[in-house]
C-alpha cells in the first residue's frame, strides 16, 4: 500500500456494470513526509474520502476485495484515510 | 486505473483462440491533464471505445475481471468512456 492524496474526480457514463455507483479519484501518490511522488492514478474507493485528503491505496488484484461480492473492474483502490503519519528518517 | 486515449486499431487473425471477438485498441496513456505520457499498451476494449475519446484502462490481473475478459489472456482492459475529469487546484 501507498500513500497519497486526493486530487480529483472522473465521470465516466458508458463503463462495466461493476464500476456502476463507485467513485473513482485521481490520486497523487506522496511520500512519508508527504511530498508528491510519481504518476498520478485514478481509483475507486470504499471509505468515502474527499478532496484534499490524506489517504493509503492498494494495487493489484487485491484492491478489488473490498467491494466483494460484486466484481468491480479496478486495479487500485483507496481503502484508508490516513489520520496522522509519524515518519522519523534516518540521519 | 490510468487515463489513456485510444489512437489506433490491432487486427489479428492468429491468436489464443480466448481471444476471439475481442476488439483491440492502441491506447497513449495520458495525465489527468490531457497530455499525452510515452509508451503506448494494446488494450482489449470492453465499453465499444472509440477513436480518439479518453478511456479508463485497468491494468495486471484485475484486467481479467473486466466483461468478457474472464480466464482470457489478458493484462490491459478499456472498462470506461471518460466524460470529465476534474482536478482540484
Amino acid at each position: 500500500m501507498q500513500l497519497g492524496r486526493v486530487i480529483g474526480r472522473v465521470w465516466s457514463t458508458v463503463k462495466n456494470s461493476g464500476l456502476d455507483g463507485q467513485r473513482l479519484l485521481v490520486v497523487q501518490p506522496v511520500t512519508p513526509d508527504l511530498k508528491p511522488a510519481g504518476k498520478r492514478l485514478i481509483c475507486a474507493d470504499c471509505t468515502g474520502a474527499g478532496a484534499g485528503e490524506l489517504i493509503y491505496w492498494c494495487r493489484g488484484r487485491e484492491s478489488s476485495f473490498p467491494f466483494l461480492p460484486v466484481e468491480v473492474q479496478t486495479d487500485a483502490t483507496i481503502v484508508g484515510i490516513v489520520d496522522t503519519v509519524d515518519y522519523y528518517p534516518e540521519p | 486505473m490510468i487515463l489513456g486515449r485510444v489512437v489506433g486499431t490491432v487486427v489479428a487473425t492468429r491468436k489464443d483462440p480466448r481471444l476471439e471477438g475481442k476488439k483491440l485498441l492502441i491506447v497513449k496513456p495520458v495525465t489527468p491533464d490531457g497530455e499525452d505520457e510515452s509508451g503506448y499498451v494494446v488494450s482489449v476494449d470492453t465499453v465499444s471505445a472509440g477513436y480518439r475519446e479518453t478511456v479508463l484502462l485497468v491494468a495486471g490481473s484485475s484486467a481479467r475481471m473486466a466483461e468478457g475478459c474472464k480466464d482470457t489472456p489478458v493484462d490491459s482492459a478499456i472498462v470506461g468512456i471518460v466524460d470529465t475529469v476534474q482536478l482540484d487546484t
